[in-house]
């Protein structure tokens, strides 16, 4: 896979990677990127998930350091030692979740951190000044008095970008701006970065919003395992150039097992709807109805914000539907505590394995065992080696590589924690598993391990769902595949589909408009 | 080193499994080993210390705090924290004193003089509801720990206050002829040589070993200490879990209230106060995390163990007692700064 050089040699490149890499202990995430910024133009850079992108512009933005390689500014090599030496030579990055403090008004935030003093104190006059400057450039009415809580969300890009102006950057760096943005205020955002390329600042965009980015964009780069596959400019290439790039041969995740017989319902959800967190008033699962039959695996796709999540902790009984039932197995459990879900033989693998999936401070042995309990219970109290034989079951059922249920949890690598989280849910012997991005930041190798062991599951009665945003991991052992858009489901696939018809499914690739 | 892949997952675990160095030994069991160094100090510098009756009486001091200690173990494994156990204990004392002088019943025109045994199971139940009050505060309505336990020893110091008026129950031996003499047992009184409020300390502290390690109550709190959306997720009522360690640690404030006023036959308002301090020192001092999961009864044990036998061999060798505070402070301070190069590296 060697990347073409986008070598234009002309002087309109502002900044470039030379052979960048990137590792961490034995994860490769970037190897030897080449990648440049034209000035006052767009560079979108596409790739699926943990393909290198975010690594990409912490390194551009002086957040991380290359393990090898350099960055080349103006022609001349650069070492950024923090975000701060980055933004001092104009390159600045907007992350996707902003870095405003809500508390505090549009004056305050900009010059957070480096207000303008005089001898005394604070010169609010001159920061006010300053901001109605910026804001008047951007075409933004804000008054900068306001409390940044009390912007919508597009609006507080634009606090973001008038931040970023306020230092000079000449180089911006927007990773996902518009995956909390409406319709309008996405346009009123490419109005505002069309403003800033034709004065002559340079943007390096990143969305999953394919048809979105190449509205706006001049150049694509296109990432995929921490190489970069391939470059072009826009008029040069399509929609089907990108996925087809992004997508590329993938690594075998295994196929739907066959050979057990598909069951009875075992999980049944009826025109459920959950309420937004906020209580804004839409649905985030929006009277959605799913049938998943013992023995079968469902695998739900959809984009951030699509209501995946939403819809499996409402299932598992984290979240309360605000109508709609949950069947399991015949018996109504909408609303039941997650506990007595549990009980009944409904689970749910949560998506944040160190937010939701582990106890920290407890063994490897004692995470395994935490749902189970009641299992080696001997009237009050629990049984030593009833607990063993639980632990080791697990730990061999599942393959996690431990020196043994006594070994501290974190000594685990990414995947056998991962592999800890599933193998503490199976422990209970459930009829339903659910599992929230099994596969997130954990390496190719261990995905296709949990893969096999959920086929393996499956093909003993267990139903499987699995939600993904990789659409790779669709096409593995899923017998059917759902794919999620503002929670609904936009369109249901068997195992046959290709990857580009997942996509447009889920909007990530919507038609033309 | 490491070739496979195999011994390559299992490199990082190593330091934490195979035979511990003298210096880990000497880490794990640094309560330990300050103890026997405070033991061995001060019986080199007074005769007096080193015998079976100072230990025995030094013991009988470390009963108060320490239950209060136990309580405040359950509440930190938590994540918690309750600052209410000092009040509740003066509280508490107080409630039995007013119990002992007789209930008077107006409407009916009758004194009701409850028994002792009758004395301590109200003043229990009335520590547990205590509790409870702190518990539905933080579990139910969202209230800080902090904030809600700081309310509640504001409230019950207040409420021993106006209950005897700012004065102290003197008489609580109780009458022959009223049937409700005996309250002294508990403080004075020996069961082979060991004073009681020993014997209850002991107690306490082996149910609560018992409760932490062998029941799935136990498991429920070492996980939802450590992280508790983890432990709802996996079934765990987090809730009930909060709620009842508050529930026992008011029980335990009220049992340290009550040998306390029996080792002292009286009952005042202001009893136990900053005790609170003192249970989270001996808490942090055996070695239990502030942030909750990681604690054991017997570290908790040494602590209020090297609490009190340090301050009372100070008073033993004749060192004032502004110096005492010092000291206290002192090994407070280090024993946190010991938990945090602990804890520190993995969270």
């Amino acid at each position: 896979m060697s990347a073409r050089n986008p070598d234009h040699g002309g002087n309109d490149v502002v900044l470039a990677a030379r052979n960048i890499a990137k590792t961490y202990g034995s994860v490769h995430a970037l190897k030897g990127v080449n990648f440049e910024v034209h000035r006052g133009q767009i560079t979108t850079l596409f790739g699926e998930n943990g393909a290198g992108k975010s690594t990409l512009m912490k390194i551009l933005s002086g957040v991380i350091q290359p393990s090898s390689g350099e960055i080349i500014l103006d022609g001349k090599p650069v070492v950024f030692a923090s975000a701060s030496q980055a933004r001092e030579h104009g390159i600045s990055i907007i992350h996707q979740e902003l870095s405003l403090a809500p508390n505090m008004n549009v004056r305050d935030n900009i010059f957070m951190g480096r207000e303008i003093t005089t001898a005394t104190g604070v010169d609010f006059a001159e920061e006010e000044r300053q901001t109605r400057l910026l804001l008047e450039e951007l075409e933004e009415d804000i008054d900068p008095l306001t409390p940044v809580e009390n912007l919508r969300l597009g609006q507080q890009q634009i606090v973001e970008i008038a931040r970023a102006l306020s230092v000079n950057s000449r180089i911006l760096i927007m990773d996902e701006p518009t995956s909390a943005l409406s319709a309008t205020e996405v346009e009123v955002l490419f109005k505002v970065i069309r403003d800033l390329t034709a004065k002559g600042v340079s943007i390096v965009y990143i969305s999953h919003h394919l048809e979105e980015a190449l509205q706006i964009t001049n150049h694509a780069v296109v990432l995929r395992d921490g190489n970069m596959t391939a470059y072009a400019e826009r008029k040069d290439i399509d929609l089907e150039w990108i996925v087809r790039n992004m997508v590329g041969e993938n690594f075998d995740l295994g196929s739907p097992p066959t050979g057990h017989t598909i069951g009875d319902v075992a999980l049944s959800i009826e025109d459920l709807s959950v309420p937004d967190a906020a209580g804004v008033g839409y649905n985030v699962v929006d009277r959605l109805s799913l049938a998943v039959k013992s023995g079968e695996v469902v695998c739900i796709y959809g984009l951030m914000g699509a209501g995946r999540t939403e819809l499996l902790e409402t299932v598992a009984g984290r979240l309360k539907p605000s109508s709609g039932r949950v069947v399991l197995k015949g018996r109504e459990v909408t609303g039941n505590s997650i506990a007595s879900c549990i009980a009944s033989g409904l689970v749910l693998v949560p998506e944040d394995r160190q937010r939701d999936g582990l106890v920290q401070t407890m063994t490897v042995g004692r995470n395994l065992s935490l749902a189970s309990i009641g299992a080696f219970l001997r009237g009050v109290f629990t049984s030593v080696s009833r607990e063993m034989s639980l632990i080791n079951e697990a730990i061999a059922k599942v393959h996690i590589k431990t020196d043994g249920g006594t070994a501290p949890i974190g000594s685990l690598s990414g995947g056998n924690q991962q592999k800890v989280v599933i193998g503490k849910m199976l422990a209970t012997e459930p009829e339903v598993i659910l599992l929230d991005e099994p596969s997130r930041g954990i390496d190719i190798g261990a995905k296709a391990e949990v893969f096999k062991l959920l086929a393996e599951r499956a093909r003993q009665g267990l139903a499987v769902v699995y939600t993904t945003s990789e659409v790779g991991e669709c096409l593995s052992i899923a017998h059917r595949i759902i794919v999620m858009r503002r929670g609904r489901i936009s369109a249901e696939f068997g195992p046959d589909v290709t990857k580009e018809q997942i996509m447009a499914a889920s909007g990530e690739s919507v038609g033309t408009h | 080193m490491s070739v496979t892949t195999t011994t390559d997952s299992k490199k990082t675990a190593k330091p934490a499994k195979p035979k511990k160095g003298l210096i880990e030994l000497l880490f794990e069991g640094r309560a330990f080993f300050a103890l026997i160094a405070i033991v061995v100090t001060f019986s080199l510098m007074s005769p007096n210390y080193f015998t079976i009756s100072n230990f025995l009486i030094m013991a009988s001091h470390v009963a108060i705090f320490g239950l209060l200690a136990i309580g405040m173990l359950l509440v930190i494994l938590n994540g918690g924290i309750d600052l209410s156990v000092g009040s509740t204990l003066g509280l508490s004392g107080v409630i039995a004193g007013f119990l002992m002088q007789g209930v008077m019943l107006p409407q009916i025109g009758v004194i009701l003089y409850p028994s002792v045994w009758v004395v301590v199971v109200l003043t229990c139940l009335f520590g547990a509801l205590v509790g409870a009050v702190n518990g539905v505060l933080i579990a139910y309505l969202k209230v800080p720990a902090f904030v809600a336990t700081l309310g509640v020893l504001y409230v019950a110091r207040g409420v021993a206050l106006l209950m005897t008026n700012g004065l102290t129950y003197n008489n609580l031996s109780g009458r022959p002829e009223l049937g409700n003499t005996g309250f002294d047992w508990l403080g004075f009184n020996r069961l082979g040589g060991v004073p009681i409020g020993v014997i209850v300390l002991a107690t306490f502290a082996v149910v609560c070993a018992i409760l932490l390690t062998r029941t799935a109550f136990g498991r429920w709190l070492y996980s939802s200490g450590g992280n508790e959306r983890a432990a709802e997720l996996s079934g765990v009522p987090v809730k009930r879990v909060k709620i009842i360690v508050y529930v026992l640690s008011g029980i335990c404030a009220a049992a340290a209230g009550l040998v306390l006023s029996s080792q002292l036959t009286s009952a005042g308002p202001t009893a136990g106060t900053t005790y609170e301090l003192t249970a989270i020192a001996a808490v942090v001092i055996g070695g239990a995390a502030l942030t909750g999961g990681r604690g054991t009864v017997v570290g908790t044990m040494l602590g209020a163990f090297v609490i009190g036998f340090l301050s009372d061999g100070l008073v033993i060798i004749g060192v004032s007692a502004y110096w005492q505070t010092v000291f206290t402070g002192t090994v407070i301070v280090m024993a946190v700064l010991l938990n945090s190069i602990r804890y520190g590296r993995r969270i």
